[in-house]
C-alpha cells in the first residue's frame, strides 16, 4: 500500500512534467501547424540555464527565475529567426528543419558546458521528505512538482480560456487568415505563444535535472513520449493533452514498478525477469496502439482539426 | 530508348562508374578505409532508397525507418549467436520478420495521416528500440558483437570485403531497379495516386489502404536486407542502429538527394556521408555547421540536390 502510494505519486509527478511538455508542443501545433521536434532542446536549455544561473546567483529561486526567461527568450529568438518561415510549408519541411535545431543545440550545449551532465542542487527547505499520509513520507521536492504543475495547468487553462490573449490564441487556431484580417498582430502572437510553449518545456527540463541530471540529449526521449501523449489526447487540444500525460505518466510508471510482479504470477521467474523490461517500456507503445485503432484522431481531437 | 544526356544523367553515371571503380582505387592506395567507408555509403544508400519509395512516391513520411535496420542486423546478430551461421536460412528469416514487423506497424500506422503518420511511426521505432535495449541475453545497450559473418558455403565469401562491396553494390542496384519497376507500374500509379488524392483513388476502385501498406511493407523488408548487411558490414549490432536519429539521418538524406527520384537517395547518401567526413575534420563540434546547414536545405533548395541538377524546383 505504501510503495503503491509512493509509485502513484510519482506517476502523477512524471505525468504533470510530461503534460508542461506536451502543452507547449500542442500549442504549438493547433495553432501555427508546426510540427517542432526542436522541443526537447528547450527542456535541455532549461534545465542547464537553471544549473548555471543557480550557481552563479547561489539561490534557487533565483536561478529558476532567470532560466524560465532565458529559455523564453531563446524560443522567441528561434521563432523569428527560422519557425516564422516555416509556416506554409509541408509538415515534412517542420520535421528537416527542426531536426538541424536538434543538432544545433545539442552541440551548442557541448560547446559550452562541455560533455559531462551538471546537478542542479536544490536548496535545503525542498531537500527534505513530508508526511502525507500517517507514517508515509513522500519527497518534498516532488511534492512540489505537482502543485506548480498543476498550478501552471489550472493558469493555462484560465489564460486560454477567460482571457483576451487566450481568445485571440483560440481564434488563430481555428481561422488564422480571418484573425489578421481583423487587425491582430498575428506575428508576435505566434512569437508569444511560441516562447510561452518554451519557457513550459523549459520549466519541465529544469524541474527534472534537480531528480536526474541537466545532460545532452534528455530533451529527445521525454519529447518522444509527449509525442505519445498527443497522440492519445488528440493533436490540438491542451485538455487531451492533460488527461493522456497523467495517463501516460502513470501507466509508464506504476508498469515499470508492478509489472514484474505482476509477471511472476504467471510466468517462471526467469522468464519474468527477462519479460517485464522489454514489456514495461513497450507498455505505453501497446496502449497507444490500441487507442488509435480504437479512436484515430486521438481522445480529445480539437474542434476544427484537420 | 537511349537516355537523353543532361547533366543529371551524366552525373548520375560517373557516380556509378565510381562506385564500381571504388575497391580498384582503394587497392591500388592500399587504403582499406576508403572501402569500408563506400560500404557502408552503399548498403545507407539502399535504406534511404527503401525509404524513398514510401516517403517520395507514397507520400508516406515515416520517422521510424531505422527501425528495420536494426531489426536485420538484430535477426542476423541472434541467429550467429546461437549458432545458426548458415546465409540461407539468416537472410530469409531476417526479411521476413521485417516484412511482418512492418506489416504491423503499417496496419496500425496506415489509419492516420499527416502529423500522426510522423508521430506514430516514430513512437513505434523507439518502442523496438527499446526492446532491443533490453534484450539482457544480447548485449541490452552495448549491442552483439558478431563474430562469424553470413556462411553461403562455397557460393560465396562475404569476408572478403572487395566481395562484400560489389555484393553490397550490385544489391543496392537491385532494389533501385526494383523501385523502378515498381513506380513505373499500375501498382506504382495507383500508390502515387494515393500521395495526391487518396479519397479520390478510393472512388475510382482502388483499395488504397491495401496498396499503401503493400508499399510500406516492401519497403520495410528492403531495409531490412540493408539491415542484414550492415551487421555483417560492421560485425556489430546494437540497439544505437535504431536510435530516433538514424531515421532522423536517413529522412535528411533522401531530401538531401531529391525525394521521388530514383537516384536521389544515392546521391543524397554520398552527400550526406562526405559532408559528415569534411565537417568533422574541420572541427570536433562538426553538428553545429550542419543543423543550420539542413535548415537552409530546407528554406531555400527544397528538391535537393537532384532537384538541382535537373534545374527544377519541386513544389
Amino acid at each position: 500500500m505504501l510503495l503503491f502510494v509512493e509509485q502513484f505519486l510519482n506517476g502523477l509527478q512524471f505525468g504533470l512534467l510530461l503534460f508542461l511538455l506536451a502543452a507547449g508542443l500542442t500549442l504549438v501545433f493547433g495553432i501555427m501547424d508546426l510540427v517542432n521536434l526542436a522541443h526537447g532542446s528547450f527542456y535541455m536549455l532549461g534545465a542547464y540555464f537553471a544549473a548555471t544561473f543557480t550557481a552563479l546567483t547561489g539561490s534557487f529561486i533565483g536561478g529558476v527565475v532567470l532560466a524560465l526567461a532565458a529559455t523564453l527568450l531563446v524560443g522567441m529568438a528561434v521563432e523569428v529567426i527560422a519557425m516564422r518561415r516555416l509556416y506554409r510549408r509541408d509538415h515534412l519541411d517542420h520535421v528537416l528543419a527542426t531536426f538541424g535545431l536538434i543538432l544545433f543545440f545539442n552541440e551548442l550545449v557541448r560547446l559550452i558546458w562541455g560533455p559531462a551532465g551538471m546537478n542542479l542542487t536544490l536548496p535545503s527547505w525542498l531537500n527534505t521528505s513530508v508526511e502525507i499520509l500517517p507514517d508515509v513520507q513522500y519527497s518534498m521536492y516532488r511534492l512540489s512538482i505537482i502543485v506548480v504543475a498543476l498550478a501552471v495547468a489550472i493558469a493555462l487553462y484560465l489564460i486560454v480560456m477567460r482571457t483576451r490573449v487566450g481568445m485571440l490564441i483560440r481564434a488563430g487556431a481555428s481561422n488564422r487568415e480571418m484573425i489578421s484580417a481583423l487587425g491582430i498582430n498575428i506575428k508576435l502572437l505566434y512569437t508569444f505563444v511560441f516562447g510561452v510553449g518554451a519557457a513550459l518545456a523549459g520549466l519541465a527540463g529544469l524541474m527534472q535535472a534537480a531528480i536526474l541530471t541537466a545532460q545532452i540529449g534528455m530533451g529527445e526521449n521525454i519529447l518522444i513520449l509527449a509525442f505519445v501523449v498527443i497522440i492519445i489526447g488528440g493533436i490540438g487540444s491542451i485538455r487531451g493533452a492533460f488527461i493522456a500525460a497523467i495517463f501516460v505518466g502513470l501507466i509508464d510508471t506504476v508498469g515499470r514498478a508492478f509489472l514484474p510482479d505482476l509477471l511472476k504470477l504467471a510466468l517462471s521467474p526467469a522468464a519474468a525477469a527477462t519479460a517485464a523490461p522489454a514489456l514495461s517500456s513497450m507498455l505505453i507503445y501497446l496502449v497507444m496502439a490500441i487507442i488509435l485503432v480504437v479512436r484515430p484522431a486521438g481522445l480529445f481531437p480539437a474542434p476544427g482539426s484537420r | 530508348m537511349m537516355p537523353a544526356l543532361t547533366l543529371r544523367n551524366v552525373v548520375v553515371a560517373l557516380l556509378l562508374l565510381m562506385l564500381f571503380l571504388v575497391p580498384v582505387y582503394a587497392a591500388v592506395i592500399g587504403n582499406n578505409f576508403v572501402l569500408s567507408l563506400f560500404t557502408r555509403i552503399v548498403i545507407l544508400a539502399m535504406a534511404a532508397t527503401s525509404l524513398n519509395l514510401i516517403m517520395g512516391y507514397g507520400g508516406m513520411v515515416s520517422f521510424g525507418h531505422a527501425a528495420y535496420l536494426g531489426i536485420g542486423g538484430y535477426v542476423v546478430g541472434i541467429l550467429a549467436y546461437e549458432g545458426i551461421l548458415s546465409g540461407f536460412l539468416q537472410w530469409p528469416l531476417a526479411l521476413l520478420v521485417s516484412a511482418l514487423i512492418a506489416f504491423v506497424i503499417g496496419l496500425l500506422s496506415l489509419r492516420t495521416r499527416g502529423v500522426y503518420f510522423i508521430m506514430i511511426t516514430l513512437a513505434f521505432a523507439q518502442m523496438i528500440y527499446y526492446v532491443g535495449v533490453s534484450l539482457n541475453r544480447y548485449g541490452a545497450d552495448d549491442g552483439l558483437t558478431i563474430y562469424r559473418r553470413s556462411q553461403f558455403g562455397d557460393l560465396i565469401n562475404l569476408s572478403n570485403k572487395t566481395v562484400f562491396y560489389y555484393l553490397c553494390l550490385v544489391l543496392l542496384l537491385a532494389s533501385i531497379y526494383l523501385v523502378w519497376r515498381l513506380v513505373n507500374s499500375r501498382f506504382g500509379m495507383a500508390i502515387q495516386g494515393a500521395r495526391s488524392n487518396d479519397r479520390r483513388m478510393h472512388a475510382i476502385g482502388f483499395p488504397t489502404f491495401r496498396y499503401r501498406l503493400t508499399c510500406f511493407v516492401i519497403a520495410g523488408t528492403i531495409c531490412g536486407l540493408a539491415g542484414v548487411l550492415l551487421a555483417n558490414h560492421t560485425d556489430f549490432i546494437s540497439p544505437a542502429v535504431m536510435h530516433w536519429t538514424r531515421s532522423g539521418d536517413l529522412i535528411v538524406m533522401v531530401v538531401l538527394g531529391g525525394m521521388g527520384s530514383l537516384f536521389g537517395p544515392l546521391i543524397g547518401t554520398v552527400a550526406f556521408l562526405a559532408l559528415e567526413e569534411w565537417l568533422s575534420g574541420i572541427t570536433e563540434y562538426w553538428q553545429i555547421i550542419f543543423g543550420p546547414l539542413l535548415l537552409a536545405i530546407v528554406l531555400f533548395a527544397r528538391g535537393g540536390i537532384d532537384g538541382l541538377l535537373a534545374g527544377i524546383r519541386r513544389d
